[in-house]
């Protein structure tokens, strides 16, 4: 896995993305940047090169989830693996993410192992 | 409606025969056509009143039958209580964790922080060549076993200041439900304003659309004893559910 590799993560609360964003780089991974919704995460996507995208799904303007369908219905973007980390814990949701084509799903509150085990699966499957 | 060509007609021609009656001292007929004109004065009042009295009656059951108003007053309200319980809880536990962490690692970084001063000394006096070759001998002894401690230790601390790292997730956690108890409190300010306008000068209620929120709508943390519907517990639950769907 390529420890360069750029990662967007996308919460409206920074508590959060400080947390994601330290556990990122205890994993070794420093090429981060932070998005505070959909709305602002998206064009980021579009003009970044970002190889990896880290959203909470329960955010003011556009919704995780909504930017995940964005995501995979923009052909330059929908290659990108993309990890839901959120909250939302009812089954519809769960699998309404996974028919949209989310990658991986961690729910809060969560452990760092949880998310580099996430991590490390959703690489071992992009490679294969 | 008081001024109704009938009755006004009907009123000219009683008034009439009143006139004819009294010229004729007829007073006992005299006497009940003035009763019966009376009489058009109070159905008249009590038309109005009724009609008063309906529409306030409709409006205030309008106002009770209000979906979102009864919402409020059966479930929203209760389970406000319920989210404020969970936002006490979670806070609390991060509270502890970050406390025990850092009551754990105090005691890590003082072990560290006297055993290197005491190596420091005893460093300082070898260089001015104040050590015997058996003090040499201990002071390596000492080194090593301080280098191995200190890996430990600080491994050790790591551990501690990553669990208080995640600990700061209740602010997240929280905030998401108590947006959700604003925009209860905010919502119920705007129905006790309408309320207010129901009694001062009688209006409509808004009859706003309430239907139940969309099912993958955000509903942020599952908050025990609000959430009792097809909710995931943690992580493993994800996996499942995952795994049944081929991930």
């Amino acid at each position: 896995m390529n420890k360069n590799m750029k990662i967007l993560i996308v919460d409206d609360f920074s508590t959060m993305r400080r947390i994601i964003k330290n556990l990122l780089r205890d994993l070794g991974f420093t090429n981060t940047q932070e998005a505070d919704d959909g709305t602002t995460a998206l064009p980021m996507l579009q003009s970044g090169n970002f190889d990896f995208l880290i959203t909470d799904w329960n955010m003011p303007g556009m919704q995780g989830i909504d930017l995940l369908k964005a995501v995979r219905a923009d052909d330059r973007l929908k290659g990108i693996p993309v990890l839901m980390v959120t909250a939302e814990s009812k089954r519809e949701q769960i699998v309404e993410a996974a028919q949209a084509g989310v990658n991986g799903y961690v729910v809060k509150p969560f452990t760092a192992g949880t998310l580099e085990e996430k991590i490390n699966k959703i690489f071992e499957r992009v490679a294969a | 409606m008081a001024n109704s060509p009938e009755l006004a007609t009907d009123k000219l021609q009683l008034a009439k025969s009143l006139v004819d009656f009294l010229e004729a001292g007829n007073d006992q007929d005299a006497v009940s056509v003035i009763a019966e004109l009376a009489g058009f004065r109070d159905s008249v009042l009590f038309q109005e009143v009724g009609r008063l009295t309906r529409e306030l009656h409709d409006s205030i059951n309008g106002f009770v039958m209000d979906a979102k108003f009864a919402d409020i007053a059966q479930n929203e309200m209760p389970n406000a209580a319920e989210r404020l319980r969970y936002v006490i809880a979670t806070t609390e536990q991060a509270a502890n964790t970050t406390l025990g962490a850092v009551e754990e690692s105090l005691p890590l970084a003082d072990s560290l922080r006297s055993d290197a001063r005491h190596l420091a000394d005893q460093w300082a006096k070898f260089k001015s060549r104040q050590l015997t070759v058996e003090d040499f001998r201990d002071l390596s002894a000492e080194l090593s076993e301080f280098l191995t401690v200190t890996q430990a230790n600080t491994e050790a601390l790591h551990e501690r200041l990553s669990d208080v790292l995640l600990a700061q997730g209740y602010q997240d956690l929280t905030g998401q439900v108590i947006r959700k108890v604003i925009d209860l409190v905010n919502d119920v300010e705007g129905k006790l304003v309408e309320l207010v306008r129901l009694s001062g000068h009688r209006s409509k209620p808004a009859t706003e659309p309430t239907g139940k929120e969309k099912d993958i709508s955000a509903q942020g943390p599952a908050v025990p004893g609000v959430d009792k519907g097809d909710v995931v517990h943690g992580q493993d639950d994800v996996d499942d559910l995952l795994s049944s769907l081929g991930f």
